[in-house]
């Protein structure tokens, strides 16, 4: 492939932000949005007058509750900003489909400095009544004569609404598959909690045992509670900058290597051909198509973990490690600790630093590439890392360089 | 005999019936499942859509199949997300023998957590749910004791 066309590479991360995150805040979810703006606009050495783009995801949605605490036009308009391109959608290559927009838009031209964004407001949303509040009907109970339709009718008559249970079953296949165990699986758990420890802003930080991982109740097989993330409430944002006018910002550019929006297959949760993998074995493969590096350049990996599981096929769809060989490579926790050869997830994940839905992993990405993770921080700030989010028919990544 | 359950059933979200999915839902009245099959290349189609995917046909018709499945995959649940089966019920993904690329979500029923195995064989069992926007047979699957495993 002709580097000319790899036009990603004229973008790079120049800032990064986030508001207060909590379990419940209970505080307006587009002041949230705006204080991870701002922050990340300050970070940046910018200014809102300097800010010409907009993207996010998934933009305005009602339901499910707190999916979404603001849209573009919510932040223009507050922040008054004035953009040569803006937009946002759920129908993308994941969480990041955003932010890998945004660097089409400043490779483009038609932006110079992007303000990308992710709130939620999920456990406020949730309030006491937990997960049942944000279920169809309202929960409570009878479903109001609510009846189902589109691809949730595919689901909801079958007593299945949760993605827990969706992945759950591509887990399972992968179980079946390649002998992956729940004993394996658990150190996606471990290694997040213990990172965790170390971040002032996650949201779960007591210590956790493999003994507490295996005596947590059941979800839905093989999910445990641990194996599922915390909803949350907060909102995180990136600059996506054109790389040859952030010379002079107050970080490092971190330079847009390759992205990986590819999916093959078809683009539903029970109706993909490979059960023991997901969209994201394209997303992957695109990736490297894209690049020089290897796999085996990456030192850290910040990849999505809404379930456990999620973060297992990641490794395996970025040829982290080979295809069905996850478990094996994650068992025991060493080689993905922060002192390890591939430091995973090392804020915590959404397991335990809280369901930011994607955005926290390039956050996470880019804070320990500029060496700024604080007690957390790998020895040596990585040069190569590479972040993913998403999971089911939703999945995009990108692999990031220190310039 | 159509084999259709006939014990009050538990609670369920019903379908919101259109003329693509009417079939689908209510056949089990007749103990039939059926899917929309194009007529010109013998393609199952699933979930309902307007034209063959493979050769763009228009002329998909809705069909019976033998009700006959495989095991892709299951999970356990044990998380009361809503009103509906005791807990912990399976939730499974089948494959028909059709066309194993014709999948559902679905419950695995008459059969122990510990029993389910994937590849096992299974058969279509319908529950009736009485509506008055017509009634509704939801496909669920039991191990087929005559494939035996």
């Amino acid at each position: 492939m002709d580097e000319n066309d790899i036009i990603e590479r004229r973008a790079c991360i120049s800032g990064v932000g986030q508001s207060d995150i909590g379990r419940r805040l209970f505080r307006d979810p587009l002041e949230l949005t705006l204080d991870g703006c701002l922050a990340a606009i300050e970070h940046a050495g910018l200014t809102t007058a300097d800010i010409d783009g907009l993207s996010t995801y998934p933009g305005p949605m009602g339901t499910p509750a707190g999916f979404s605490g603001a849209g573009a036009y919510d932040v223009m308009d507050a922040l008054r900003l004035n953009c040569g391109w803006y937009g946002s959608g759920l129908e993308t290559s994941g969480q990041l489909g955003s932010v890998v927009n945004a660097c089409l838009a400043v490779a483009s031209g038609l932006a110079t400095h992007v303000l990308c964004f992710r709130s939620v407001y999920e456990g406020s949303a949730q309030g006491e009544k937990g997960r049942a509040a944000v279920m169809p009907g309202g929960g409570g109970g009878g479903g109001g004569g609510f009846k189902a339709s589109g691809f949730m009718q595919w689901n909801l008559p079958f007593s299945a609404p949760s993605a827990a249970i969706w992945i759950a079953m591509f887990a399972q296949r992968h179980f079946h598959q390649y002998g992956t165990t729940r004993e394996q699986l658990a150190w996606i758990a471990l290694n997040a909690r213990r990172n965790a420890e170390l971040n002032p802003k996650a949201i779960y930080r007591d210590p956790m045992s493999m003994d507490d991982y295996m005596a947590a109740r059941m979800i839905s097989s093989p999910f445990c509670l641990y194996d599922c993330d915390v909803p949350c409430d907060g909102a995180t944002a990136v600059i996506v900058s054109r790389r040859d006018r952030a010379k002079d910002l107050r970080n490092p550019a971190l330079r847009v290597e390759a992205v990986g929006t590819r999916i093959d297959g078809r683009p539903s949760w029970d109706q993909f051909d490979d059960l023991s993998t997901m969209a994201n074995r394209a997303a992957g493969k695109q990736l490297w198509e894209r690049t020089e590096y290897r796999p085996s350049d990456v030192q850290t990996a910040q990849l999505y973990d809404g379930f456990s599981w999620i973060t297992m096929s990641w490794l395996e769809a970025l040829g982290l490690c080979g295809l069905g060989e996850s478990g094996p490579f994650i068992e025991g926790g060493t080689r993905i600790a922060r002192d390890g050869q591939l430091a995973l997830n090392t804020h915590g994940g959404q397991l335990s630093a809280g369901r930011l839905h994607g955005y926290g992993f390039l956050h996470e990405g880019a804070t320990q590439m500029w060496g700024q993770a604080g007690e957390r921080q790998i020895a040596r700030p990585p040069e190569v890392g590479v972040i993913a989010a998403g999971g089911g028919n939703t999945c995009g990544c990108l692999l990031l360089v220190r310039e | 005999m159509p084999d259709v359950e006939e014990t009050a059933p538990p609670f369920r979200i019903l379908p919101k019936l259109t003329d693509h999915n009417r079939d689908f839902w209510t056949a089990g009245v007749r103990g039939e499942l059926r899917f929309w099959r194009c007529q010109d290349c013998g393609f199952y189609i699933h979930p309902p859509q307007p034209i063959c995917p493979t050769c763009h046909s228009k002329d998909i018709r809705t069909e019976s199949v033998s009700g006959r499945a495989t095991l892709a995959t299951f999970s356990v649940n044990h998380q009361p997300w809503m009103p509906g089966p005791d807990l912990p019920y399976i939730v499974a993904i089948i494959e028909i023998v059709e066309q194993p690329s014709v999948r559902l979500t679905t419950n695995l029923v008459d059969c122990a957590p510990e029993d389910a195995r994937i590849e096992m064989p299974l058969r279509v069992t319908f529950e009736h749910h009485p509506d008055p926007d017509g009634d509704i047979y939801i496909p669920l699957f039991r191990p087929d004791a005559e494939r035996g495993e």
